[in-house]
C-alpha cells in the first residue's frame, strides 16, 4: 500500500455525543497495527450536517462518507479500504449523484446535491481548531487582498455590489449598513463625536431551535474573524467584539483558539501583514437571554448592563457601543464577506433571487428523515428542502407544516411548500426567513400548541419594558391555554387576533413586534384546528391532554397494572376482567396508557 | 477525619476567592472596565457553582459597583443561578426540535424520576432540574444534558436509565471506585 489517504471524523456536536472520541483511539489504534501511521492522516472537523447518522467519518481521495460508524466497525474499515484500496459498502452513504457539485468533495450522498456552501464552505472539511488548514484553503487571502489592493471604500462598494443581506433575521442590506457606520463619527456627519468604533459579531443565536451559527462557528471560526477584521477595516474600527452565547462553550473554546493563533500569525493585533491597520477581536459571553439577540439590547449587555432595548434611532451605526458608531452583523453575514471579496461581488449576485442574493444555511429539523445543517441557494423552494435534501418525513407520516423564524415566524402549511425561500415570499406567505430555523411538523404536533409554546417561550423572554409585550402576550397565553383546556369560545380566536395586531404595533422592539407571528399565523393557515377545539372540544393531533380521553378497549386481559399506576383511582375492574376507566374522576395524566403492555388503552 | 475535610473546604474557598480578585483586578482597570461585570459574574458562578450574596458584595467592593446594579444584573440573566444546583444538572432541551419529538414527556418522565419540578434540587443534593433552549444537537432530538454531556435520542424509558446511572457511578465514587461522569469531560 503506497497510497495516502486522510480520513476526518466528524468532531461536531452531535457526533461528540455519539462516542467519536472511542472511533478515533481506536482508529489510531488499528493504524498502528498495520503500521500506516505515516500513510495515513487522521483529521477532525466540524459539523457535516448529517448528524442524525453520525458519527461520521469521511475517507479521501474518493470522497467516501461512512454513517453510523461504530468502533467494531473500524477494523473492517481499514482493512478494507486502506489496506485493500475498496471502500465499505456495507457503511458508505451512497445515493445518486445527479446534480451533485459537491462530489468532489462528499462524494454522491443526495443530501448535498441540492445545496451550495458559501458561508459553510469549510465545515466538515478543515480542522476547526488548525489555522493552517483554514489557510490552505485561501484563508485570510481576501484579507490580503484588501490590506494590499483596496480602500475602504472599495471594500463597501463591493459588498454593497454583492447584494448580501443581513442573516440576523431583518435582512437590511450590508453594504449600506457598513457605509452608514463608516460615514458616521466623520467630520462631516452630524453627530461627529470621536474616531472610536466598534465591530460586533452577534453570535447570540437565540431561536430555541436552531444551531446554524454555533455551527458555523465550530466549524469554521477563522472565516468569521476575517470577515470581522474586513468589516473593521472597511469602518475604520479597531477593537471587534464577537458576542457569544456562554451556552456554547465549544464554540467559545475554539473561537478563543482560533484568536490566538490568527493574533500568532500577525493576522490580528498591531499593523496587521505588515500594513498601518491595527484590529484586535475579545469575546463577552452572553448570559441566558432571548431579548439579547436584538441588537441595542445586545449592546446594553456587552456595556455590562441589563440587556433591555432601547428606542430606534439613533441606530448602533451612529450611535452605538459606549455611545460610538457600532457596526454589527449576524455569523453567517460575516462568514459570506471573504468569498464576496475573493470571488467578486458580482458573482455573489448571480446566485439566488432577485432581491436575495447568495445562500441561506438552516438549521432543519423536526419530523424530517435527515436532519441538520444546510446551506442553499436563495429561491430554493420548501419542497426542495424538506423533500430532495431532507429526504421528507419519517414514518409515513403526512405533513403538516413548516415552521421558519423561530419565535418571530410563522407556521406554512402544504399549499406554500412551492415558495421559494427568500426574504419576501417568505413574508408574503405569512412566515419570516428568519435566522434560519427550519422545523418540519406532522400529523403529531396540534398547531394550537404550537402557538403556545412559542408564545411562552416569547412572554417568558419578554423584558417587560413596555406594556403591550408584556402585558399583551401573558394575555394572548392565557386565552391559548384556555382554547387548548377546551374552554375557548369563538371569540377567543378573535380576539386573539385583535390582541396580536395590536401587541406588533405598539411594542418597542422586534420582539414584542413579531411574539404574535406564529399565533396569528397558524390562525391564519389552520383556523379550522382552532375552531375544532373551540367548538367540538377535539383536538386531532391528541396533544392537549384536557381534550383528551383514554379508553380500554376488549385487548384488556385484567392485569391490574393500569390500576396501580392510576394516582387518582379512576380505574376499576378486578383482575383477570376487563377493566373500565372513570371519566368523570380521570385527569387524563396518561399514566395507564405508558403502562398498559396490551395497548389495550387508547386515545381519543 | 472531619477536621480534614474542613481544612480542605477552606483551602479551596479561600484558592476561588484569590482566583476571582485576580480575574476582577485584570478587568478593572481596562478601558470600560464595568462593562466586564458580567464576564466577571460568569467566572464567579464558574468558581462557585452559583452566586451568593456574600459572592455578591465582594465583587461589588472589588469592582465598586453597588451591590444593587450587581443583583439586578444577575437577575436579569437566566444562565445565572442564585442557589446552589445540585452536583449534576440536568438540563432538557425544549427547543423546538426537541419539542416536537417529544421533549414535553421527557421532562414530565425526569419530574417524576427526581420529584421536583423545573429549578428544583433533589433531597440529596444529586441532581438539579432545569430548562434548555436548542443544545445545538437538534439531529438526535429529544435531547438532555447531564452536567457537559449531552445524551441523544430520548425517551421516557431511556431518560431514566440515564439518570439512574448518574445515581449509580456517583454512589460508586464517593466509595472512591469510579470517577464521577463529571471526570469525563469532553
Ligand atoms: C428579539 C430579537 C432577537 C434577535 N436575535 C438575533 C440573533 O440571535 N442573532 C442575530 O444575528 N440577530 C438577532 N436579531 C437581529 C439583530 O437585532 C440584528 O438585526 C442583527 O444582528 C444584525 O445583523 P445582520 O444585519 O447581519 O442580520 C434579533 C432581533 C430581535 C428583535
Ligand atoms: S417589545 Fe418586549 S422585549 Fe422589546 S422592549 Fe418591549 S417589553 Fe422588552
Ligand atoms: S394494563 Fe392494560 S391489560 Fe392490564 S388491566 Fe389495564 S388496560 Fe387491561
Ligand atoms: S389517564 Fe391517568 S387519571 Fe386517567 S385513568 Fe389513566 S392513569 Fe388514571
Ligand atoms: S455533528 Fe457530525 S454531522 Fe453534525
Ligand atoms: S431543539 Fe433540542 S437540541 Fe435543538
Amino acid at each position: 500500500m503506497s497510497k495516502e489517504y486522510i480520513i476526518t471524523i466528524c468532531d461536531g456536536t452531535g457526533c461528540i455525543q455519539k462516542s467519536n472520541a472511542a472511533i478515533r483511539k481506536a482508529l489510531e489504534q488499528q493504524l498502528k497495527d498495520h503500521n500506516l501511521t505515516n500513510d495515513v492522516r487522521v483529521n477532525l472537523s466540524g459539523c457535516l450536517g448529517m448528524c442524525d447518522k453520525g458519527p461520521i467519518v469521511v475517507i479521501n481521495p474518493g470522497y467516501t462518507i461512512y454513517g453510523n460508524v461504530t468502533t467494531n466497525d473500524i477494523p473492517e474499515i481499514v482493512e478494507e479500504h486502506i489496506v485493500k484500496g475498496k471502500p465499505l459498502a456495507r457503511l458508505a452513504i451512497q445515493e445518486d449523484h445527479l446534480y451533485n457539485r459537491f462530489f468532489r468533495i462528499f462524494g454522491d450522498a443526495k443530501f448535498f446535491g441540492k445545496q451550495m456552501r458559501i458561508a459553510l464552505r469549510n465545515c466538515g472539511i478543515i480542522d476547526p481548531e488548525n489555522i493552517d488548514d483554514y489557510l490552505s484553503l485561501r484563508g485570510y487571502e481576501a484579507l490580503a487582498k484588501v490590506l494590499t489592493d483596496m480602500t475602504p471604500k472599495q471594500v463597501i462598494e463591493e459588498v454593497k455590489l454583492s447584494g448580501l443581506r443581513g442573516r440576523g433575521g431583518a435582512g437590511f442590506p450590508t453594504g449600506v449598513k457598513w457605509q452608514v457606520t463608516a460615514r458616521a463619527g466623520s467630520p462631516n456627519s452630524p453627530r461627529s463625536t470621536s474616531d472610536e468604533k466598534y465591530v460586533i459579531c452577534n453570535a447570540d443565536e437565540g431561536d430555541p431551535g436552531a444551531f446554524m451559527d454555533r455551527s458555523a462557528i465550530e466549524g469554521d471560526p477563522h472565516t468569521v474573524l476575517e470577515g470581522m477584521i474586513i468589516g473593521g477595516y472597511a469602518i475604520g474600527a479597531k477593537q471587534g467584539i464577537v458576542y457569544i452565547r456562554a451556552e456554547y462553550p465549544l464554540a467559545v473554546r475554539r473561537l478563543e483558539k482560533a484568536i490566538s493563533d490568527a493574533r500568532e500569525h500577525g493576522l490580528l493585533g498591531k499593523n496587521i501583514l505588515g500594513s498601518d491597520f491595527s484590529f484586535d477581536i475579545d469575546i463577552r459571553l452572553g448570559a441566558g437571554a432571548f431579548v439579547c439577540g436584538e441588537e441595542t439590547a445586545l449592546i446594553r449587555s456587552i456595556e455590562g448592563g441589563r440587556g433591555m432595548p432601547r428606542p430606534r434611532p439613533p441606530y448602533p451605526s451612529v450611535e452605538g457601543l459606549f455611545g460610538k458608531p457600532t457596526l454589527i452583523n449576524n455569523v453567517e453575514t460575516w462568514a459570506n464577506i471573504p468569498v464576496i471579496i475573493l470571488d467578486s461581488g458580482k458573482w455573489f449576485s448571480t446566485i439566488g433571487t432577485e432581491r436575495s442574493k447568495g445562500t441561506k444555511v438552516f438549521a432543519l429539523a423536526g419530523k424530517v428523515v435527515n436532519t441538520g445543517l444546510i446551506e442553499v441557494p436563495m429561491g430554493t423552494t420548501l419542497r426542495e428542502i424538506i423533500y430532495d435534501i431532507g429526504g421528507g418525513i419519517p414514518d409515513n407520516k403526512e405533513f403538516k407544516a413548516v415552521q421558519t423564524g423561530g419565535p418571530s415566524g410563522g407556521c406554512l402549511p402544504a399549499k406554500y411548500l412551492d415558495t421559494p425561500v427568500d426574504y419576501e415570499s417568505l413574508a408574503k406567505a405569512g412566515s419570516i426567513m428568519g435566522s434560519g430555523g427550519m422545523i418540519v411538523i406532522d400529523q403529531d404536533s396540534c398547531m394550537v400548541d404550537i402557538a403556545r409554546y412559542f408564545l411562552e417561550f416569547t412572554q417568558n423572554e419578554s423584558c417587560g419594558k413596555c406594556t403591550p409585550c408584556r402585558e399583551g402576550t401573558k394575555r394572548m397565553l392565557d386565552i391559548l391555554i384556555k382554547i387548548a383546556e377546551g374552554k375557548g369560545e369563538m371569540y377567543d380566536i378573535e380576539n386573539l387576533e385583535r390582541l396580536g395586531n395590536m401587541i406588533k404595533k405598539a411594542s418597542l422592539c422586534g420582539l414584542g413586534q413579531s411574539a404574535p407571528n406564529p399565533v396569528l399565523s397558524t390562525i391564519l393557515n389552520f383556523r379550522e384546528e382552532y375552531e375544532e377545539h373551540v367548538k367540538d372540544k377535539k383536538c386531532r393531533a391528541g396533544v392537549c391532554k384536557k381534550l383528551l380521553t383514554y379508553e380500554i378497549t376488549d385487548k384488556c386481559v385484567g392485569c391490574d397494572a393500569c390500576k396501580k399506576a392510576c394516582p387518582v383511582v379512576a380505574i376499576t375492574g378486578t383482575t383477570k376482567a376487563k377493566h373500565v376507566i372513570d371519566q368523570n374522576k380521570c385527569i387524563k395524566c396518561g399514566a395507564c396508557f405508558s403502562k398498559c403492555k396490551f395497548n389495550a388503552i387508547i386515545k381519543k | 477525619m472531619e477536621v480534614v475535610e474542613k481544612d480542605k473546604k477552606q483551602i479551596r474557598q479561600a484558592h476561588c476567592e484569590q482566583e476571582l480578585k485576580e480575574f476582577i483586578d485584570s478587568v478593572k482597570d481596562m478601558e470600560h472596565g464595568d462593562s466586564y461585570l458580567i464576564a466577571v459574574l460568569h467566572k464567579a458562578q464558574g468558581l462557585y457553582g452559583y452566586l451568593s450574596r456574600e459572592v455578591m458584595d465582594t465583587i461589588a467592593q472589588q469592582m465598586q459597583i453597588p451591590t444593587a446594579h450587581i443583583w439586578g444584573v444577575a437577575t436579569f440573566y437566566h444562565y445565572f443561578n442564585l442557589t446552589p444546583p445540585g452536583k449534576y444538572v440536568v438540563s432538557v432541551c425544549l427547543g423546538t426540535a426537541c419539542y416536537v419529538k417529544g421533549a414535553p414527556q421527557i421532562l414530565d418522565a425526569v419530574r417524576n424520576e427526581l420529584k421536583i419540578d423545573l429549578g428544583g434540587v433533589t433531597e440529596d443534593r444529586l441532581f438539579s432540574l432545569q430548562l434548555a433552549r436548542c443544545l445545538g444537537a437538534c439531529g438526535i432530538a429529544p435531547v438532555v444534558m447531564i452536567g457537559d454531556k449531552i445524551h441523544g435520542e430520548m425517551t421516557p424509558q431511556k431518560v431514566v436509565d440515564v439518570i439512574n446511572q448518574y445515581r449509580k457511578a456517583d454512589s460508586a465514587h464517593s466509595t472512591g471506585l469510579a470517577s464521577s461522569p463529571r471526570a469525563t469531560k469532553k
